[in-house]
């Protein structure tokens, strides 16, 4: 994909109205901090926060340890919230977290019809597509047709679930372990972990493919 | 409402088009956009729902050809302003020039960082018992409010199966609108693609949502 073609689709459309924008957020955070209803530095930990506390990563450890876990896997599945909890080394997870499991008779998939709901915590800040029109539009209704844009075909028969997030409830798939990974340790099944995977408009790398 | 946020099953946006190593933040506004957004909404200034409603209501032009987080800037701005903690003068000028109003935790600062990092808490004690149980048949009501509403207009009139209770929540269709938290039984319900979509959706494909018990009827 082309750098212009990302540009085009990803920003506002020319640089004036860029920095417009530039300009006027600049000015509401003046105003915000001028009138004290924030501290700037708070804003900046909160950027920070984000750029270093949350990310896939998290994402990737749940599902390494329930692929070698079962009673794991089996809590997670139960009450996703309440057995990440237990995780020390996952950053703090909020409540109302749904884990739903790939099958081979069933792949799943995470939408936000409405907005960009999204497992943020779980998962890093989600990307533009998953907020942007196209995947939220077609999710629903031509969920096939989506993942042939991210190059992703299911067996014909299979189900296809797609879980629309409309209310606080997140929801974080689950992936089937991929073959060849046998009494391979949770950090290198981590490895193998995407962050499409845990969406559903992925699978997990194989094992000897570049990460 | 009837919005153009409410985008299941529209067609003619085009293919998904993932960016491969994308950044977290396409411009440093971003950044500053979603920080602000987050910090005024945990020092009290608006809840989740009314920040929502407030992209929501953008004219259809705007929300369809601004970028993410310049919905996000747009929609901050315009609440602010509703709601009196800041004025059009103030944003024109770039700087404060009337008082400011109370916050209803105060300012936010370093402390109060760590709280918005741990997603919000909406589960509340149940006003009354469920009115249904996993495996029930229900059907999403055929309702078209003008104010925020979380039943997306794809499934209404359309009878699903309860799956999942995930217990009483903050019902948004009433904290949007600053009418109180009003807490709602939560259902997952799930709906056959064919059902959804007739002929033209994917005979192997069901479709939930999270259904608020106020958003469906017995079927």
């Amino acid at each position: 994909m082309s750098h212009d073609h990302d540009h085009h689709h990803h920003h506002d459309h020319d640089h004036s109205e860029l920095s417009e924008t530039e300009l006027r957020v600049r000015a509401l955070e003046t105003i915000l901090t001028e009138k004290g209803y924030v501290e700037p530095a708070a804003l900046d930990a909160i950027i920070q926060a984000y750029e270093t506390k949350i990310g896939p990563h998290n994402g990737a450890r749940v599902v390494a340890k329930a692929w070698t876990d079962p009673a794991f896997r089996k809590a997670l599945l139960e009450d996703g919230s309440k057995a990440i909890g237990t995780l020390g080394h996952v950053s703090r997870v909020g409540d109302h977290l749904v884990v739903v499991e790939n099958t081979p008779q069933r792949h799943n998939m995470v939408v936000c019809t409405l907005c960009s709901c999204y497992p943020w915590e779980m998962l890093g800040l989600p990307p533009v597509w998953y907020k942007a029109a196209p995947y939220r539009s077609r999710a629903v209704k031509d969920p096939r047709g989506v993942l042939a844009d991210f190059d992703v075909t299911l067996p014909k028969d299979m189900e296809i679930r797609v879980w629309d997030s409309t209310a606080e409830t997140r929801f974080l798939v689950l992936p089937m372990r991929p073959e060849g990974t046998e009494g391979w340790s949770e950090e290198q099944l981590a490895e193998l972990v995407t962050r499409d995977s845990m969406i559903g408009t992925g699978f997990p790398r194989k094992p000897g493919a570049p990460s | 409402m009837n919005g153009v946020h409410d985008m299941g099953g529209m067609d003619g946006f085009g293919k998904v088009e993932p960016e491969s190593n994308e950044p977290m933040f396409h411009a440093d506004w971003e950044a500053r956009v979603l920080a602000m957004v987050r910090a005024m909404g945990a020092a009290g200034a608006y809840n989740i729902d009314t920040s929502r409603f407030y992209r929501e209501t953008l004219p259809p032009h705007v929300y369809l050809s601004s970028s993410y987080y310049k919905k996000w800037f747009l929609g901050l701005e315009e609440m602010l302003i509703e709601k009196g903690y800041l004025t059009r003068e103030e944003v024109a000028a770039g700087h404060a020039a009337q008082p400011a109003k109370a916050l209803k935790h105060g300012k936010f600062d370093l402390d109060d960082v760590e709280r918005v990092m741990v997603r919000g808490k909406f589960a509340r004690p149940a006003p009354a018992p469920a009115k249904f149980k996993i495996g029930d048949r229900v059907r999403a009501k055929n309702i078209h409010p003008a104010t925020h509403t979380r039943l997306p207009r794809y499934v209404r009139g359309h009878v699903g199966i309860v799956e999942l209770n995930h217990g009483c929540h903050v019902f948004p269709d009433s904290a949007a609108m600053e009418l109180g938290e009003n807490p709602q039984w939560l259902y997952t319900v799930v709906f056959e693609g064919s059902d959804l979509w007739g002929a033209d959706g994917d005979p192997t494909s069901k479709v939930s949502i999270d259904a608020f018990e106020p958003y469906l009827d017995p079927a």
